[in-house]
């Protein structure tokens, strides 16, 4: 056993000893906390990334066939049917189809993979399999486990969104290198999405409220945000559909970088702040919830 | 007092300090004023049934739960301002088990011991000794879902050592368990208690009070019913002991009234729907002027009194219902 050195908490053996076995001052106590209070949100993305890492080959696998699949049949197979041009330029105008969907594309892939971490992620750290309880029982907050979630979603969305840009490229359907910045933009359309996490973390009984989700917001605004066809072909009535949809300012922003301009530089500052507004709230209110959900 | 140069193992300095400490959800008063006070090394118990608050009580002390009013000082911290610093130095056993159940035995250790902030190398080499201590070695690479409950428990504990915490807060160690686990935990508790770890459990198992505990405080709807040593509550609250005679369920009611008409027959007779208590200082004596007075009891059994019987005596309830 090692000898008991000053440092409360890191020092000595793990059994404990009574013999000689000094309590801290009051200013040790405190500075026992400062690590933790500090670098909290990042020791609990650790352990999120050494879980993932159990399921990495299913990820990668995932990460990579969805972009191939989904590239395949848009751009490739439903490209044949499509013969009036949608991008910029019209009717054979210089953006080709597989090119104007693929920044939706990807944009719809960090969304899912965020919309997967911020439902049943939250649920199972709170319910499921309480890993955040114990968290909170150690020396970290609420609050931080809720930015060390959302950093652990971030590498994950990071992993997936890369991948999709490298298969893209793969399938030469980016016009411009500043389409790197897709890769960031592929995180933010994730993150705009942190409401859905404070309100996975609001409930207490699993009633199906993920699936419904999943099948009745999320899925059909990955069809109806401009994704696939521009927003403009919906009848008037269905755009506002489309101007509350986190995917559509996604996709839109990602198309200025893949191949744009295509719009006045102040809607894309709107597309901008929408998403990184929708972030912060979303991401304020679900740290709030969780904090008053484990002082119980 | 100068708060820099006080050493929270002063004599007079208790580690945790509870005074009219409250915990109110909605309508509920879930713990209703309770005084305590624990000192450093002391093995401390709350005893009470399902629902009287020791779990609400465990969860301030840990400084996960906000207190509703009172005092509570944790190392001569108040949780509401230093919860960080406090759980630094305890280790927590939490009634339900939150493993992470995706990772080894040995992982779960890991990643717990970097909440305190530890080196990797200092977590690396204690969970090494703590899977020893828990006797997991050989569970090392196991998944946690693979483990049997009472393997469970001891990485549980494990885990709440990996800090090498001040306190040990154990809530509800060993429900669940068959006998042989429980033993097995009870005996790696007692080490910890001999190293001089000051431990706190909630229980609703006497004889687990009666094993573990230096002192105890009876909890019962969010309220202290009685403090003391198990042996200082039995003297106090009961005789020495118990005799239990069983009549056949339809026939205890009479026969407990015509026990409590012969003259000089023990301190208490209790009715229970199983069977009749008579609390007298010698069983043996009392079974005898029972069966001279007429009655033929099914069965007998005299027994010392337990911490069951102040409970019953205090509150007119069983402890496990």
């Amino acid at each position: 056993m090692s000898a008991v050195t000053s440092n409360a908490g890191s020092g000595s053996g793990a059994q404990p000893s009574a013999a000689g076995r000094a309590y801290p001052t009051r200013d040790e106590l405190l500075a026992t906390g400062a690590r933790p209070r500090r670098l909290g949100p990042l020791f609990v993305a650790e352990h999120q990334l050494r879980t993932m890492s159990k399921f990495g080959v299913t990820m990668i696998a995932t990460a990579t066939g969805t972009p191939l699949i989904y590239l395949f049949a848009f751009g490739v197979g439903l490209a044949t049917l499509i013969t009036g041009n949608v991008g910029p330029g019209g009717a054979n105008g210089p953006v080709s189809y597989i090119e104007f969907v693929a920044p939706a594309l990807l944009v719809t892939a960090g969304t899912l993979v965020a919309t997967e971490e911020f439902t049943f992620g939250i649920l199972l750290g709170l319910k499921w399999n309480p890993v955040f309880v114990g968290m909170n029982a150690a020396p970290i907050s609420g609050p931080q486990i809720v930015t060390g979630h959302f950093l652990f979603a971030a590498v994950r969305m990071t992993i997936t969104v890369t991948i999709y840009y490298l298969v893209i490229l793969l399938f030469g359907a980016m016009p411009s290198p500043a389409g790197v910045l897709l890769i960031p933009i592929g995180l933010l359309a994730g993150f705009s999405w942190t409401l859905v996490a404070a309100y996975a973390a609001t409930i207490t009984e699993d009633k199906g409220q993920f699936a419904v989700l999943q099948r009745v917001v999320i899925l059909p605004l990955t069809l109806f945000s401009g994704t696939v066809f521009p927003l403009t072909q919906l009848p008037v009535y269905l755009q506002p559909i489309g101007w509350l949809s986190p995917l559509w300012h996604a996709s839109e922003l990602g198309r200025q970088v893949a191949y744009g301009p295509t719009e006045p530089l102040w809607l894309t500052l709107v597309h901008l702040a929408y998403l990184l507004a929708l972030a912060a709230v979303g991401w304020m209110l679900c740290q709030r919830i969780v904090k008053r959900r484990l002082d119980k | 007092m100068s708060h820099a140069l006080s050493r929270v193992n002063d004599v007079s300095e208790p580690v945790i300090h509870a005074a009219g400490l409250t915990k109110v959800y909605g309508d509920t008063v879930a713990v209703g004023g309770i005084d305590f006070d624990v000192p450093p090394g002391e093995s401390f118990g709350l005893l009470g049934p399902n629902g009287a608050g020791k779990s609400t009580t465990m969860r301030m002390v840990g400084a996960v739960s906000t207190r509703t009013a009172g005092e509570l000082s944790i190392l001569g911290l108040d949780p509401d301002q230093h919860g960080p610093e406090i759980r630094a130095q305890l280790g927590v056993v939490p009634q339900q088990d939150n493993l992470d159940m995706e990772l080894q035995a040995r992982e779960n250790l890991l990643v717990y011991g970097r909440y305190f902030g530890l080196p990797r190398r200092v977590i690396a080499q204690r969970a090494d000794e703590l899977l020893a201590f828990a006797q997991l070695e050989d569970k090392a690479k196991s998944k946690v879902d693979d483990l049997s409950g009472g393997m469970k428990r001891r990485l549980t504990i494990a885990r709440a050592l990996i800090n090498d915490p001040r306190i040990l807060l154990l809530d509800e160690p060993t429900t669940g368990l068959d006998p042989q686990a429980r033993h097995i935990l009870w005996d790696r508790l007692f080490r910890l208690k001999e190293q001089g770890t000051t431990l706190v459990l909630t229980t609703h198992y006497m004889d687990e009070a009666e094993q573990l505990c230096d002192r105890l405080v009876v909890v019962d709807k969010g309220r202290i019913m009685a403090e003391g040593s198990p042996s200082a509550l039995i003297r106090e609250h009961s005789t020495r002991e118990v005799l239990e005679v069983r009549f056949g369920s339809d026939r205890n009611a009479d026969a407990a009234k015509r026990i409590g008409a012969i003259a000089g027959l023990g301190e208490r007779i209790e009715e229970l729907p199983d069977r009749v208590l008579v609390y007298a200082d010698n069983g043996e004596h009392a079974l005898a002027a029972v069966i001279e007075s007429g009655l033929e009891p099914v069965t007998s059994l005299v027994r010392r009194s337990s911490l069951e019987d102040v409970f019953l005596r205090l509150t007119g309830r069983s402890l496990i219902e």
